[in-house]
């Protein structure tokens, strides 16, 4: 065995041992990852726990656990682990139940599991048939539902505080400023079970329509009707990048600085010089300052 | 007169109550869920005939956090913390048998550094783990001083835990695959010193109370438990042991390397309070005997496994390696994803039998983790274990418990 897990006694033989024993009881059972499971008929589980502690050895209750699966008809499954405290070895019972139908109880068997079977009652609403003292356990006094069931949400429903006004605590639907996050980390190539959004689509095939859609004259394309001649016509005027030297509108200007530069290096006519200065001269701004280097401005401009 | 001294004397029956004396009934107590000696949370309606126990109903819950619902909800590694928040006096043991249930649904193998640092710092645990324990029993039957000096011991426990993982308490330091990281090489040796010097004071704070008159007084013959009723009630660890019966998961059923440990497994003559305290202080020399033996044993080699859909690799190696940064991204959003099947397994906390049922469906979150609590046979039984004592002894008996109510609540 590569893992480090515990190492109990072997599992040779033990299961046909049991079943053997047990007789009509075993539905099923199986081994896997080294530890035995056997699926008990519900009303059977008390003797078959009884005749597993008396005659196999099987001493202790270590556990009861509760496991909700929803899709199953009997959506509950109760499992009992036992342990052999001589034989040193595990093996798990279960049983299946849904919601109404009580499981008949193993407190006179083992004290221990007045507490275990209290739990699950209290959190998935499995009945045992017997237990004397079967109250929530975990839960608040008064609480209502079964937490641990897969449809019970993580938040729960209702908030508790401590009200000043009233001087007492006082319970309240939940509010959460946000919602609990949960990320999709399934991957439709590893198994997603779910179909991904559009994709429900393709099994359907083409939509149905009553007369097939043709486009064989203009008025069944849903066209318009053909822009006039005068649209299509080519207007080049007052386009920057057809004009000659002399033109009429100089190019956008970025930066009083950076264009100061520009035109003394363009070599550009007066006129254009001068329409710069005029365009630059905005509102607030000193035509000394327009003379300032352009690395200097965004300093000043911090300070 | 003549008549009254007989009654006295017990030589004549008492007449019956005189006119206008009320009849003296049982009263009903509350103890907790706020008293000092309850060890947390813990609500017991007491009902009383004079000073003596007549029945118990702990309340337990009042903890309650829902952990393994939320633990529904997050990836493997992600819930992993929550171990450490259960039992917070030992929380390196909660995580051991999360990690193994893991390890044993991916069938994952253990670098053998790993192990030996897993078993050292899990007895580091149970030391740390019976320092609180053996303190606040001796304190609640009435006893300071040495609370104080295995204090001491304790605040070294958590320094050291502090040192390997970062955090004093809560160390996350068990992970599928290994630990988080590894030691340097002065904590192992800081260890091996600490454990030449802390049995001194150790047993200088034990010698005040082993032999002590009125600590023995407090538990000597105080809830006796047979062996037939341990394995009915459930127990496990120092309580089954105190019981007389020589059961340790470390020894029966061994993981990672406890197989290759010397160390005896103490047991209890009677079944009182005294056994179980007593089980524990020797416990703690059988911890640092492992102790040693892992520092002497402790091989060089990677502290984690190499698998890298499972084991994120570390960050200078990300730094380097493309395919080490898409492993480190996925191991921390998505997380590794385990195999279907269900899986017990317990280890031996210092309190008890602490065991993780493991149901995978197969995704990167479990269907279902179970979390077997020791604490919730022990206190079930503190009904049978109480009744005909006196009130007082009801924290002696809770002290030997050694219950913790994050572990018991959940």
């Amino acid at each position: 065995m590569a893992n480090s897990a515990p190492k109990i006694a072997s599992n040779d033989g033990v299961i046909a041992m049991l079943s053997k024993s047990l007789g009509t009881m075993v539905v099923d059972s199986f081994e896997a990852y080294d530890e035995i499971s056997l699926i008990v008929n519900r009303a059977d589980i008390a003797d078959a726990l009884e005749l597993l502690r008396s005659q196999h050895d099987y001493q202790q209750l270590v556990e009861i656990a509760g496991v909700d699966y929803p899709d199953r008809a009997e959506r509950f499954e109760i499992c009992y682990h036992l342990l052999s405290l001589t034989k040193n070895h595990r093996i798990r019972i279960k049983v299946s139940t849904d919601e109404d139908t009580p499981v008949p109880t193993v407190t006179h068997i083992w004290p221990v599991a007045g507490w275990l079977e209290r739990e699950v009652y209290d959190m998935y609403g499995v009945l045992f048939a017997g237990n004397p003292d079967l109250r929530r356990i975990l839960t608040d006094y008064g609480f209502r539902g079964h937490p641990f069931r897969k449809d019970f949400p993580l938040t729960g429903y209702v908030e508790m505080r401590y009200s000043e006004e009233q001087k007492r605590v006082v319970y309240e639907p939940v509010k959460l400023a946000q919602d609990f996050r949960n990320f999709d980390f399934m991957s439709p190539w590893e198994g997603a079970d779910y179909i991904l959004p559009g994709d429900e689509k393709a099994d359907r095939g083409p939509p149905h329509v009553d007369k097939p859609k043709t486009t064989d004259s203009p008025s069944e394309t849903g066209a318009g009707k053909k822009t006039d001649k005068a649209a299509a016509k080519h207007e080049s005027d007052g386009s920057p990048a057809q004009e000659d030297s002399n033109a009429k509108t100089p190019a956008p200007e970025r930066t009083k600085g950076g264009n100061a530069k520009q035109g003394a290096g363009a070599n550009k006519p007066k006129t254009t010089k001068a329409k710069v200065s005029k365009s630059a001269a905005q509102p607030g701004t000193k035509p000394s300052a327009r003379k300032k280097p352009a690395a200097k401005k965004p300093m000043r401009d911090k300070s | 007169m003549a008549d009254y001294l007989e009654e006295t004397l017990g030589l004549e029956d008492a007449v019956d109550p005189t006119v206008g004396d009320t009849e003296i009934q049982n009263y009903t107590i509350n103890f907790g869920p706020q008293h000092p000696a309850a060890h947390g949370v813990l609500r017991m309606v007491m009902e009383l005939d004079g000073e003596i126990i007549e029945r118990i109903d702990p309340h337990i819950g009042l903890l309650h956090r829902g952990t393994e619902k939320l633990i529904e909800y997050k990836t493997y590694l992600q819930a992993l913390p929550y171990f450490d928040r259960l039992d917070y006096c030992s929380p390196l043991a909660q995580e051991y048998s999360y990690v193994l249930a893991i390890e044993k649904l991916l069938d994952l193998e253990v670098p053998i550094r790993a192990q030996y640092l897993r078993v050292l710092f899990a007895e580091l645990t149970r030391i740390c783990n019976h320092m609180l324990n053996i303190g606040a029993h001796v304190m609640d039957v009435g006893a300071m001083t040495p609370n104080l000096w295995v204090f001491e011991i304790r605040e070294d426990c958590l320094n050291f835990f502090e040192r390997a993982s970062g955090a004093r308490m809560h160390s996350a330091y068990f992970r599928p695959g290994g630990v988080h990281q590894d030691v340097p090489l002065k904590l192992l040796t800081d260890l091996a010193d600490w454990l030449d010097t802390f049995p001194k004071l150790f047993e200088d704070a034990m010698s005040l109370v082993t032999g002590n008159r009125i600590f023995k007084q407090r538990n000597v013959d105080i809830a006796v438990v047979s062996k037939d009723d341990a394995v009915k009630w459930g127990f496990s660890g120092p309580m089954i042991r105190g019981s007389g019966i020589a059961w340790d998961l470390r020894k029966s059923q061994p993981y990672d390397v406890y197989e290759r440990m010397e160390f005896d497994v103490p047991v209890g003559t009677k079944g009182d309070c005294y056994d179980r305290f007593m089980v524990r202080v020797e416990e703690v020399r059988q911890s640092a005997r492992i102790m040693r033996q892992c520092l002497n044993n402790m091989p060089e080699g990677p502290i984690a496994s190499s698998d890298r859909k499972i084991v994120p690799p570390k960050r200078g190696e990300m730094k380097q390696s493309m395919e080490a940064l898409i492993h480190h991204f996925k191991l921390y959003t998505e997380g590794f994803h385990v195999p279907a099947g269900e899986v017990y397994v317990a280890t031996e906390s210092p309190k008890g039998e602490f065991g993780v049922y493991l149901v995978s469906d197969g995704s990167n979150k479990p269907y279902r983790c179970k979390i077997r609590p020791t604490a919730f046979s022990h206190l079930q039984a503190m009904d049978f274990m109480c009744k005909g004592h006196m009130l007082p002894d009801a924290t002696a008996i809770l002290g030997a418990i050694d219950v913790v109510f994050g572990e018991c609540d959940r």
